[in-house]
């Protein structure tokens, strides 16, 4: 059975690779029972969302007080 | 033949109009910038990819009306100007080179973390995050997330940004980077570690409590 650190770890590279068939039922059996590991993966797909909104973000019409 | 000048004289309202807004460029501009630096981490150069990508945008300017758009679009030219960039340039700076930054990281953030028997530490349990796709709307999340983005270490920022922003494919950073798939998926692990535990401590459970 594998622990919260190798599962953790299953749900970035996830987001990087194919996981194997073993990796697959591993991580699967492991977030059945492990509500934090759940929370994880979905922060995970939310992240990645997040990352690719960044560049499409709605401009703001309001002048922002960047101060180089 | 063709007219080359016909396109030139097409008055394009457009183009005045977002170039007109000082405002909206300068804060384009600054964004931009902001992009460029976190992703070359050299001044001179981030400064004249978004000078170039902004020629080109002001070139091409008649086929973008509404400023959304042309936001996406000109952001787009960047990213294709810093990608050349990072492929020419074969970087000096190869992310193996970077110095880790202040802070926990690696080993000692997973340390942190986890207890010794690989489970999460009680206080780390990530906790449920109020419907993420709210912060998109919201600017002050932007500024927490650029800061948590700051916050990583060199190697980490950069090979997360070229994984989530420039959406580059694993044996293509590779190969930039001279890493291998093995580092590349620990360091891109690590980084979401950081990223997702700064997330969390700054927007996620303060917007909660």
């Amino acid at each position: 059975m594998i622990k919260c650190k190798q599962a953790t770890q299953m749900l970035s590279e996830k987001l990087d690779r194919p996981l194997s068939a073993k990796e697959k039922i591993n991580l699967a059996m492991h977030t059945a029972i492990c509500g934090p590991c759940r929370q994880f993966g979905k922060q995970m797909e939310a992240i990645r969302e997040l990352s690719r909104s960044y560049t499409q973000k709605k401009p703001s019409n309001k002048k922002q007080s960047d101060k180089k | 033949m063709t007219n080359a000048n016909v396109s030139v004289e097409i008055d394009s309202s457009a183009a005045v109009n977002i170039f007109q807004d000082t405002v909206f460029i300068e804060d384009l501009r600054t964004q931009m910038l902001k992009f460029a630096r976190l992703q070359v981490r050299d001044n001179q150069i981030a400064e004249d990819a978004v000078q170039e990508a902004m020629i080109s945008a002001y070139q091409n300017i008649d086929r973008f009306a509404r400023q959304a758009a042309f936001k996406t679009w000109v952001f787009s030219i960047l990213k294709n100007k810093i990608i050349d960039l990072l492929r020419k340039e074969k970087r000096h700076t190869a992310a193996s080179q970077l110095e880790d930054g202040p802070n926990l990281n690696g080993d000692a953030l997973i340390e942190h973390l986890f207890e010794e028997n690989g489970h999460w530490q009680k206080d780390e349990r990530p906790k449920k995050w109020d419907q993420p796709e709210h912060g998109v709307e919201n600017e002050h999340f932007w500024r927490i997330f650029d800061a948590c983005l700051d916050a990583l270490p060199a190697k980490y920022g950069r090979l997360f940004m070229m994984r989530e922003f420039l959406e580059m494919d694993t044996p293509e950073i590779c190969h930039n980077e001279e890493v291998t798939v093995s580092s590349l998926n620990v360091t891109l692990y690590r980084a979401r570690l950081r990223l997702r535990e700064c997330l969390e401590d700054h927007w996620f459970q303060k917007e909660m409590s």
